[in-house]
């Protein structure tokens, strides 16, 4: 059928443009109405709201105060402690993640018996909300009679129990240790995708040269799946900075406000404090700090390289 | 030998992400099965000596665990099904022709993925309360099927694309307009996408807390998630009790994930890797 339209037919696909046109217009409207309506017009509104009082206790009192929000969020020790924490947990959480799910990928990327029963217990936190993996390993990290605790006594890790959520110097820890256990998974499954990609071939060229595994690794594997290595990482690390689900389950930004990345501080100023001209703010500063994140990436990895996601 | 201890090697790394992965889900497994006084009991009893559904009863007495089920169910599935409805069209638009604008409704799309999207949070509360949904599942409805919209189209574009065009212009050519092209002879085709669409949409929609918090606080009206959070708040240290809401929360959406994975993996990588 393929090229082999006749004469007749082909003047009937083309006549029916009007028609088409109609139903680009109707297909289309549900999608982009909502979202127009319903994500972009708060959205616009959450922007203009950092340059207003608009506190939910105070809604007589909405006024434009210029910066004020801003100087506000700064002045704030939490907010600040938020920044720098904000930069751990997108930077340890990602290497950790890509690393251990690349790992996995490589080793379940040659079929062995049992290989997808292996993947459908492995992969699960998929399913799991942020939330509910934060009360899980609240559980887990509980420093009476948590497990982690147990186990790294009875393995004599440790002498006494570690407050993994309590003391301020480990709380950041544990929850980054949370997410990486959330987001591996991720990456093994995206990278596992792009390895089954790369052809055989390449690997006979690279056998024929003599190369080794490791050589392999690096000379072949790596710049193959390299445009999925560079799409997955940029996209997950803003995943993960605007993702407060976990650290709101598992600390809720404890001890002392000593675990809040932006965005859960955002979150704990909407649903706590009913102050949106704050959290705007802090929404804010994260776009800025998104884009120039972004722009960074694209230049020092040359977008061109990047797959079309 | 050098061959033999790499492989070994493999098998242990892997072993030990398994347990890894696995332990932490079945702990709360086996604590929700404990009898109260086992779960405080020190040293930790790992395996316990009497199992009990004990944790499960006094959650569904002492709450409306059964309500809040039906909620969700009725939340996530809903917005699931229209959500799929939507986005086959726009999705199919997107994939299909060329217009002016095409570029621009593909990046306002992606956008949505990357904005920090909480800042919508206190704006989308006031229209709600103008619009007087506050305390409505169809606020819920509403919102769960815009916000997976955007992710929707994508995926399914994606599937789209890789149909073969000549299979609708035949059945055009035989006198189906293009709608009933694409019900009948498109969507058959690719099944196991939209199938995995709906299960995403429905695992995303089952796990949402943040909006449906803002939204709902009538206790007839919860969803599980919801109830899960001023559970902990009133429950703190009741781990019996958070354990089987735990479990009750997750097993239908691993479940289904375990079953559909194929599908959603396939539809979730094929974009990622095409380049």
């Amino acid at each position: 059928m393929n090229g082999r339209l006749s004469f007749l037919s082909r003047r009937r696909l083309a006549g029916s443009r009007n028609s088409s046109r109609k139903f680009i217009a109707l297909s289309l409207l549900p999608a982009v109405l909502l979202v127009a309506v319903f994500t972009y017009y708060p959205f616009g509104r959450g922007i203009v709201m950092a340059f207003q009082n608009y506190t939910l206790f105070d809604l007589t009192n909405v006024r434009f105060i210029g910066f004020d929000n801003f100087k506000g969020i700064f002045n704030d020790p939490k907010f600040l402690d938020a920044l720098t924490n904000s930069a751990y947990w997108v930077f340890l959480s990602l290497i950790f993640q890509f690393v251990i799910g690349l790992a996995i990928a490589l080793m379940l990327n040659k079929r062995f018996r049992g290989r997808g029963l292996f993947q459908g217990f492995v992969f699960y936190p998929w399913a799991l909300s942020g939330f509910l993996i934060g009360l899980i390993w609240k559980w887990l990290f509980n420093s009476q009679i948590g497990v982690i605790n147990d186990l790294l006594l009875r393995t004599g890790l440790i002498d006494e129990r570690i407050g993994f959520l309590s003391d301020p110097q480990w709380a950041m820890f544990s929850v980054i240790v949370a997410n990486v256990w959330y987001g591996i998974a991720f990456f093994a499954i995206m990278l596992l995708a792009a390895l089954q990609s790369v052809p055989s071939e390449l690997y006979e060229a690279g056998s024929m040269d003599g190369a080794g595994g490791i050589r392999k690794l690096f000379n072949i594997t790596l710049p193959y799946i390299m445009p999925t290595v560079l799409t997955t990482t940029l996209l997950r690390a803003i995943w993960i900075f605007n993702d407060p689900a976990i650290i709101y389950g598992l600390t809720n930004g404890g001890p002392a406000g000593k675990t809040h990345i932006l965005s859960s501080l955002m979150l704990d100023r909407i649903m706590y404090g009913g102050d949106y001209g704050a959290a705007s703010a802090i929404g804010l500063v994260m776009i800025g700090l998104l884009l120039l994140y972004t722009i960074f990436y694209l230049t020092v990895t040359k977008a061109g390289k990047l797959g079309d996601f | 030998m050098k061959r033999y201890s790499l492989r070994g090697l493999k098998v242990v790394s892997l072993a030990v992400y398994f347990a890894l992965m696995v332990f932490p889900l079945l702990w709360i497994a086996i604590t929700s099965l404990k009898p109260q006084k086992d779960i405080f009991t020190y040293p930790i009893r790992y395996w316990p000596e009497t199992l009990t559904w004990q944790n499960y009863a006094d959650i569904i007495r002492v709450s409306k665990f059964q309500i809040y089920i039906a909620n969700s169910l009725l939340v996530a599935l809903t917005a699931a099904l229209i959500v799929a409805v939507i986005s086959v069209l726009s999705a199919y638009v997107m994939a299909r022709f060329s217009f002016r604008g095409h570029g621009q409704v593909m990046l306002g799309f992606f956008l949505t993925q990357m904005l920090p999207g909480f800042i919508s949070l206190g704006p989308l509360y006031m229209m709600m309360t103008s619009l007087d949904l506050v305390n409505t599942r169809f606020s819920l409805i509403l919102m769960y099927t815009v916000g997976l919209i955007p992710f929707s189209t994508i995926l399914l574009k994606g599937f789209f694309e890789r149909i073969p065009k000549s299979l609708e212009e035949a059945a055009m050519i035989d006198g189906c307009s293009r709608l009933s092209a694409l019900v009948r002879v498109i969507l058959p085709v690719m099944m196991n996408g939209i199938t995995a669409t709906f299960i995403f949409a429905f695992v995303q929609n089952w796990n949402e807390l943040f909006m449906a918090v803002m939204f709902i606080d009538n206790e007839a009206l919860k969803t599980l998630p919801v109830a899960m959070n001023s559970f902990v708040m009133k429950f703190d240290i009741d781990w019996g009790a958070m354990s089987a809401g735990t479990m009750m929360s997750v097993i239908p959406t691993v479940v289904l994930f375990a079953i559909a994975q194929r599908y959603i993996v396939e539809g979730l990588t094929q974009g990622a890797v095409k380049g």
